[in-house]
């Protein structure tokens, strides 16, 4: 368990396609990416619990490739992700549902990509004692895959085919 | 005999409707509360944690007013009828009434759309949407399930044969492994048994508005069955994958055996307002 103070950047699908084609609109060296969709009603948000993160399976190699060290969202990514994050970035998994929690230890700080809507934005926010789990780490440690290896086994010792 | 034709009833109707929403997606019912707690206090290291942040977000979500979940549901209504009070299909324009004014006030995020066309209402209603159910009671009332989709898409159905009773327990917890940290466990299960095809999938949604404080035998055996995967508080491993299980049955063909299981997250959001003509 840890926890995160800093600048994140939001983004979803969308924002990674975009990014894609046209760059990445914030200096990527040593960022962190947000898997989020927040609700924003002025300068504040109101909501911003984790999307999950599984959606970006194949959109987040690029920016790991530009420097980005930390990928935060929910449920985990896939075993691609698994070996881009190896000697250079962890996935952090902030708990589902929480938005409430998470919109009282966020500030707005910014924005990219407002044309792409609330949710697809990209969203500049500062963090404040963030608290999250390491589900992947740099040594290809993935915590996703142990539990769900742990269930496979207990369902065949309970129910056999 | 209540005059439905009057509009201040219609205009009760939408108000209980939208307080019913304002309640539910802000305060948590105390018997979930109560069972994510004991949960948290059963748990320890990361399963600890995520139970205690989701605990936290909580208070802050009642405190603040704000709601539990950015994921805010679409709007499921169940309507109870008392005697005195005809049945109208005015009724269903003043519920979809108190959902349109909901969505401004909690504020609900807008998610219902067409489901080829992917266009959005903006306000939570469209054709079948809320989606209201309307029974017979003994008291005028409106009570609310906002139902995230997170949880709502990992749910099943399946035709057993009447030979196949002992495949139920294997059903349901085949569900929660398919399933994995996906709905924001720890779940609510809310499972239908019996019925017609159609009908299972209502008891099992039903189920989810019984309290859970208590379970009979066979609700404690297939949610200990479930937590017996170690999925835990979103899917990080621990002893809570399910709170509870609740099941509600109802008479079937002497052929088949429906079963369902609704996945519901552990913002298991209900209310119930009475309408008071």
């Amino acid at each position: 368990m840890v926890e995160l103070s800093g600048i994140v950047y939001t983004a979803r699908d969308e924002a990674h396609l975009r990014m894609m084609e046209e760059g990445i609109p914030f200096d990527p060296e040593g960022a962190v990416i947000f898997h989020c969709g927040p609700v924003v009603i002025g300068e504040r948000i109101i909501a911003a619990g984790p999307t999950t993160s599984a959606r970006m399976n194949d959109l987040s190699g690029f920016v790991l490739d530009a420097g980005v060290r930390a990928l935060v969202g929910k449920g985990g990514m896939g075993s691609r992700v698994v070996r881009q994050l190896k000697d250079r970035g962890v996935y952090l998994a902030l708990t589902g549902g929480c938005a409430a929690l998470a919109a009282s230890r966020m500030t707005l700080k910014g924005v990219y990509f407002e044309d792409l809507g609330m949710a697809e934005a990209i969203w500049m926010i500062e963090f404040e004692r963030v608290p999250l789990v390491v589900g992947i780490d740099s040594k290809g440690r993935d915590l996703y895959a142990e539990v769900d290896a742990y269930a496979k086994e207990q369902f065949m010792k309970r129910f056999t085919l | 005999m209540v005059n439905t034709a009057d509009t201040s009833l219609m205009q009760a109707v939408s108000r209980s409707t939208c307080r019913a929403f304002l309640e539910a997606e802000i305060r948590l019912p105390d018997d979930i509360r109560r069972a994510i707690s004991a949960a948290r206090d059963a748990e320890s290291g990361i399963a600890r944690g995520e139970l205690q942040n989701i605990l936290a977000n909580i208070d802050r979500a009642e405190s603040m007013k704000l709601p539990i979940c950015q994921d805010t549901g679409v709007p499921v209504v169940y309507l109870n009828l008392p005697p005195d009070i005809p049945f109208d299909p005015n009724l269903y324009e003043a519920v979809a009434e108190g959902v349109r004014q909901a969505t401004a006030s909690v504020p609900m995020r807008p998610n219902v759309v067409t489901p080829l066309g992917r266009k959005n209402s903006r306000d939570n209603t469209g054709d079948g949407m809320p989606a209201v159910h309307v029974r017979p009671g003994s008291r005028f009332t409106i009570t609310v399930l906002p139902k995230g989709a997170g949880a709502e898409n990992m749910s099943r159905t399946t035709m057993l044969l009447p030979s196949q009773k002992d495949r139920i327990a294997r059903f349901v917890v085949e569900t929660m492994l398919i399933a994995g940290g996906r709905p924001c466990p720890p779940v609510v299960l809310g499972v239908g048994i019996g019925s017609t095809f159609d009908g299972v999938a209502a008891l099992a949604k039903e189920a989810l508005l019984e309290p859970i404080d208590e379970m009979n035998k066979f609700e404690r055996e297939l949610c200990d069955a479930v937590n017996e995967l170690g999925i835990g508080p979103m899917g990080l491993g621990g002893k809570t994958t399910c709170l509870a299980v609740k099941i509600k049955t109802a008479g079937c063909h002497t052929a088949s055996l429906p079963v369902a299981v609704n996945v519901q997250c552990w913002a298991c959001r209900r209310a119930t307002v009475e309408v008071i003509p």
